[in-house]
């Protein structure tokens, strides 16, 4: 996995908290940084592909193992 | 007129589940960049209390899922409604799903706009000392000055 500057461990958490939650730490984030996000709800796959395809904020990396998703979102 | 995408809410519901829609619809929408607006009216304006005590009834809703099968008349005995209620809390809280207090609290932080219906807030002598604060108070000419240049509209 790339590198990241910051990391929001979403696990446990369903929709739409997951969304919420790194748009919150995105907003006290530089542009050009990146976000990692831990997640372990399933519909997060589709839904982080979709933020970040409407916030403009580059989605990088995208996997799940062992039952968790991460992702790696780079801010705009 | 900017670029901003817009999403207009009708929330008409008072029940703890349908209190759950508009409440994650605008904040994702808010989370999105849209500007959002959810319009409070009959039942819905329950959804502005500063205490939610908002229940839901498996009477007259076969479709909602129980744990086991219970018999029409039985669902309507007393404390019922409160033992499915509270049942429904607690799967939802096991199941990381966020209470309506912290999404409701949510679209204010990613400053959803709230307006309550003046009209039913008045027909049904609520008491707006009961509601968060941050509440606007208009009529359905207020709402159609948001909706009609939204690109989302929906009714709840």
């Amino acid at each position: 996995m790339a590198n990241f500057d910051q990391e929001l461990d979403a696990s446990g958490l369903n929709c739409p908290l997951p969304i919420l939650r790194a748009k919150k730490a995105l907003n006290g984030m530089e542009s050009g940084k990146v976000l990692h996000i831990i997640a372990t709800d399933p519909g997060s796959v589709k839904d982080f592909e979709a933020f970040a395809k409407q916030t403009g904020n580059e989605l990088m990396e995208s996997g799940e193992e062992g039952g968790k998703y991460s992702f790696l979102i780079k801010k705009s | 007129m900017s670029d901003t995408k817009k999403l207009a809410i009708i929330a008409t519901k008072g029940t703890l589940d349908w209190a759950y829609p508009p409440f994650i619809l605008a904040s994702t929408a808010a989370a999105l960049g849209y500007e959002t607006q959810i319009f409070f009216t009959f039942y819905g304006l329950q959804m502005l209390r500063k205490e939610l005590n908002l229940k839901v009834s498996p009477l007259g809703n076969p479709g909602m899922p129980m744990p086991m099968p219970v018999p029409v008349l039985m669902q309507a005995l007393p404390g019922m409604q409160s033992f499915i209620t509270g049942m429904m809390k607690k799967t939802m809280k096991d199941k990381g799903v966020a209470s309506l207090e912290d999404l409701r609290e949510l679209c204010q932080e990613a400053e959803v706009k709230f307006i309550a219906c003046q009209m039913t807030v008045d027909l049904f002598e609520f008491d707006t000392k009961d509601f968060i604060d941050g509440v606007e108070y208009g009529g359905a000419a207020t709402f159609f000055e948001f909706a009609g240049e939204s690109d989302i509209c929906l009714y709840i």
